[in-house]
């Protein structure tokens, strides 16, 4: 399956294999915690000088994303960047880039809790944001067709663990889309209790592969 | 020349000891720059090390630091200074002496940086630490002498090279500081004389003493078909054991060494006191274990390599083997720990675990007889121990990169190193070394004036905790289940804890126990005696068989029959050569069968452990093209194991030198095994902090895969310094593609690919073997595809 097309709050969806959200009748595509300057940051805080790539990384897979949805509208929703310093940081190249994606598009950046507040590049700003019977926002809190991120859901299969979605009747969790981004696997009791019994997690990968959600 | 304090003189003399020659030696010698001591295990050569010093140190005028000495085993360092205590106090000598592990507390360790002892005691770990403070150069200032115990042992890995450039440090800091090496046996003196000391190290050999009295133990039971642990030989064994005073048996895996004490423990009906020792065993049960066994108290301890160096144990008098030794050298000083008197000879006894390694014992035996060693020359001194010995640096002082770059090459393995390669290390260092200009506000070392120093003083705690280059597998500690924290029983691998669910049985430090839970890091557990355990996947340190052994068995397989092997092994090989072939050789045996739904492809290289895993990456790389759908493969020292969808009917085209050359140019990408060893030097090099036990985060990880890294730099940096170590490393290391160029020079083409309709004699201890490794191909996205569409319709969804 190149996709898994899904139903919530009676919205038809896509959870697409690179992690992004996809509802074409809205020609809305929508992303999470992309965690762009994950890197700057590390080396600001003393830390290691991983390779600096991964906003480059993380730009390309979201521009492959757009080409094939054609999007009207992006919402990215939460920890976007990793501090609200990284926006400043962000190089020359990466910013025309990012500016290009956005041009002639309806773009939302929601608040996460690493990048609270408005970020001074562009696009609108909110909370959190109600298409239609959907709410989007950054963490999970309330009932019925919500989409967040927050948690970096990911499940193991055949001896490999992967980025996935979390999907019940009530809510969707998306996988994190950053490309330096670790996970939380499913079996933890956040998950475990945020998710209904018979929720589905979407794996991403080279495609998408549904499964049970694995319980502890 | 140095003599000995007539106190001391006095006291060898009331022992009823005299010196051996090689002590008398060393003692002439002292004022030797440097000198590399070959003696037998049980020659004394600690000793003769420190003779030297306790006549410098006897008449009390010095103070502060004279001699370092530096063993590879904490255990050592406390031996030792048991050991030293005696001839010290007995010849009422003023010398203060002191260890300092990871295991020393923390105050004490602040004490001595403060006021150090005479003699210090240390690992290179520990001594790489006490380098990285500022308050090294006044530690170090008056050293006299350094002693490296176990060289040998040193010198085969990243520990050897971290030391040999701290010895460079240490002789900056003190110019003039004498060396001195302790060594086993080995086959090449002169390599490790320049190890020690490039520019020029006397040799000073020791009388190897007797020929050991070494056996194959004959059992009553022939060992199994396939399998490990040498369980089958334990009546045998317990036999042994009651006729000598202390046994050490020993076994090539933490796991099998679990399995094995299990059931020695169950068949000891006499209740003879015995003991487990191993590297995942929680440090208070070791210590328990060595007392004991100090004091005489047990009568055989199971073991693995944690035993394998110098402990003087005192009254060991039998060594089993158990399993193949995979290498001579080791075997030979694995027996040396049996009777520790000089010039009586040791007495050891190898178990062969399944047929197959009856005839590796053989071979070893023979080896042994001949006084063959065998070794693998060694390459440079590897980038990211450098990289971490900059940082190090940095964290003591601003340094000067001229300077920095002339005390480096003065270190053995980095003799030859050339300054762009030095300037590139550097520049990871400081910068990261990426392409992409980066991180210029942010680097991590800086320069001012000529110097480099630290952009932030607060990062060198950091790289403190990240030093040494043991790059162990995550683990997680085991803990019994209670209220106050519980007891420590030991570590097993993250991965498999990752597989255990609660009420799952394991075997830990000889004793069943039930897994609860996992808290704060910590693998709760309850005992659970008399239940079957869940094997613990853990395992010790992988060791290739060595060129040497291999070609001796590819001979031995050539014999028409084999008086000198048991009749069921010799039975076994014959049944082999009637129903498919034996191994030659010159030719490359590769046969085909279907078992258990899966097609199989068993290909007898004989190249050793890493070298046959190699070939079954680019062998398995080069079927997925073909659309051959492979699945996982296991690798042994002598042969492959590769499993698919597809029956190989036609192997040639997967051997041919050029593609392989090709195919390991381009895997190089996306293997496990690259990945691995990627991981272990971002480690080493201080790319990537080690996840310390306790300090990782329990809820959201905040860390992420090595894996990703590897991913990153391949595709945005290819030629970036860290992927260049990479591949250098594993083309040496876990790679090994020489012996697969070696085996492909002497095969000449010459396949004999023999389809069969069922497993065959030689293939089928394969099918146990631990380590499988999955191939990620269109293959497995089958699997996993239908085993999810099974797990939705099970559950009762679409």
């Amino acid at each position: 399956m190149t996709s898994y097309p899904f139903t919530l709050a009676d919205a038809d969806l896509m959870a697409l294999p690179s992690g992004a959200l996809h509802w074409p009748a809205q020609s809305t595509l929508c992303v999470s915690d992309l965690h762009l300057g994950k890197s700057g940051r590390m080396a600001r805080r003393g830390g290691s000088l991983l390779p600096p790539y991964e906003v480059r990384a993380t730009l390309e897979k979201l521009d492959a994303d757009i080409e094939t949805t054609h999007p009207a509208r992006v919402i990215c929703l939460g920890d976007s960047f990793d501090d609200l310093t990284a926006v400043g940081e962000l190089e020359d190249h990466a910013r025309l880039w990012l500016a290009r994606l956005m041009a002639g598009r309806d773009w939302v950046w929601i608040e996460g809790n690493h990048d609270a507040g408005p970020v001074e590049i562009g696009g609108s700003h909110r909370a959190e944001l109600r298409l239609g019977a959907l709410t989007f926002r950054h963490i999970a809190s309330g009932p019925g067709g919500e989409i967040s991120g927050h948690y970096h859901p990911k499940a193991r299969l055949g001896g490999t663990a992967r980025p996935c979605f979390l999907l019940d009747t009530d809510r969707l969790i998306l996988p994190a889309y950053g490309h330096y981004t670790g996970g939380l696997p499913c079996e933890d009791v956040t998950l475990q209790s945020l998710m209904r019994p018979k929720a589905l997690a979407i794996l991403t990968g080279p495609r998408v592969i549904p499964m049970p959600m694995p319980r502890r | 020349m140095n003599t000995l304090p007539p106190t001391l003189t006095d006291w060898i003399a009331a022992k009823g000891w005299s010196l051996h020659p090689h002590q008398q030696d060393m003692l002439s010698r002292a004022k030797d720059p440097a000198t590399l001591l070959i003696a037998p295990t049980g020659g004394g050569k600690t000793l003769a090390g420190f003779l030297p010093t306790l006549a410098e140190l006897a008449d009390g005028r010095l103070r502060g630091l004279h001699t370092l000495y530096i063993s590879p085993l904490k255990a050592l360092t406390a031996d030792i200074r048991r050991n030293l205590r005696a001839p010290v106090e007995g010849a009422n000598l003023p010398i203060r002496i002191e260890d300092r592990t990871g295991d020393t507390t923390y105050t004490q360790r602040r004490r001595q940086r403060a006021d150090p002892p005479h003699i210090l005691l240390t690992t290179p770990e520990s001594l790489a630490l006490l380098l990285s403070y500022e308050a090294a150069p006044r530690i170090f200032a008056g050293l006299q002498r350094v002693i490296v115990d176990e060289i040998h042992a040193l010198a085969e890995s990243k520990r050897g090279d971290q030391l040999m450039l701290c010895l460079s440090r240490l002789e900056t800091l003190s110019p003039g500081l004498r060396r001195v090496g302790l060594s086993a046996t080995v086959e090449d003196p002169l390599a490790l004389a320049r190890f020690l000391s490039p520019t020029g190290c006397a040799i000073l050999t020791a009388d190897p003493g007797p020929d050991p009295d070494i056996a194959m133990l004959e059992t009553d039971t022939p060992p199994p078909w396939s399998g490990g642990g040498g369980r089958y030989a334990i009546p045998a064994i317990l036999e042994q054991v009651k006729r000598h005073t202390t046994t050490l048996i020993f076994h090539n895996t933490r796991a099998q060494a679990e399995l094995f004490f299990r059931d020695l423990w169950l068949a000891n009906e006499d209740s003879l006191p015995i003991g487990i020792h191993h590297g995942s065993l929680a440090r208070e049960q070791r210590e328990r274990v060595e007392t004991a066994m100090t004091e005489g108290k047990l009568r055989a301890i199971v073991c693995t390599g944690s035993l394998d160096l110098g402990i003087d144990w005192g009254d060991v008098d039998l060594v089993i083997q158990v399993g193949a030794p995979k290498n001579v050298k080791r075997l030979v000083q694995r027996i040396g720990r049996a009777n520790h008197r000089y010039n009586a000879p040791s007495k050891a006894l190898l178990i062969p675990a399944n047929r197959f390694e009856v005839v590796e014992c053989r071979a070893a035996l023979d080896a042994v007889r001949d006084h063959t060693l065998d070794g693998e020359p060694r390459g440079p001194g590897p980038k990211d121990v450098l990289c971490q010995h900059i940082l190090l640096v940095a964290c003591s002082a601003p340094f000067a990169a001229d300077d920095l770059y002339a005390e480096v090459t003065r270190a053995g393995p980095y003799a030859d190193l050339n300054r762009r390669d030095f300037d590139a290390c550097l520049d990871f260092v400081a910068t990261g070394g990426y392409a992409l200009a980066a991180y210029d506000r942010w680097q991590r070392l800086q320069q001012t004036g000529p110097l480099w120093h630290l952009r932030d003083p607060r990062a060198a705690a950091v790289i403190r905790q990240n030093l040494g280059t043991i790059i162990d597998t995550e683990t997680l500690k085991v803990r019994l289940k209670s209220r106050f924290g519980g007891t420590p029983l030991g570590e097993v691998e993250e991965a498999f804890a990752a597989t255990l669910t609660p009420g799952d049985t394991f075997l830990i430090g000889g004793e069943v126990v039930r897994y609860e839970g996992l808290r704060e890091m910590t693998v709760e557990v309850t005992r659970q005696p008399g239940r079957d355990p869940k094997v613990a996947t853990f395992n010790g340190t992988k060791f290739a068989t060595s060129t040497l052994l291999t070609e001796r068995i590819l001979t031995m397989f050539q014999q028409e029959s084999w008086p000198d092997l048991p009749a069921h092994t010799a039975g076994w090989l014959a049944l082999q050569r009637q129903v498919s072939r034996l191994p030659q050789s010159d030719r490359l045996l590769v046969e085909s069968f279907p078992h258990d739904g899966r097609e199989h492809l068993a290909i007898y290289g004989f190249a050793g452990r890493n070298a046959m895993q190699t070939l079954a990456l680019l062998v398995t790389k080069r079927m997925e093209e073909a659309g051959l759908a492979p699945l996982g493969f296991v690798a042994t020292d002598y042969a492959t194991l590769i499993w698919g969808l597809e029956p190989v009917t036609d192997p040639a085209p997967l051997f041919e030198l050029d593609a392989l050359r090709d195919g390991l140019e381009g895997w190089l990408g996306g293997n496990a095994v690259m990945k691995r060893t990627f991981r272990a030097t971002a480690i080493i090099a201080g790319l990537i902090e080690r996840s310390h036990q306790g300090r990782r985060k329990t809820g959201r990880q905040a860390t992420f895969s090595t894996d990703i890294l590897y991913d990153t730099l391949r595709k945005y940096d290819p030629d970036h310094l860290l992927l260049r170590v990479t591949r250098e490393e594993a083309e040496r290391g876990l790679v090994d593609f020489s012996r697969i160029e070696d085996m492909l020079a002497r095969v000449q083409g010459r396949i004999d690919c023999l389809r069969l309709t069922r497993v065959t004699p030689l293939a089928a201890p394969l099918f146990l073997e631990p380590s499988k490794i999955p191939v990620q191909g269109q293959g497995r996205e089958r699997l996993v595809a239908e085993a999810a569409e099974r797990l939705m319709r099970d559950a009762g969804l679409t």
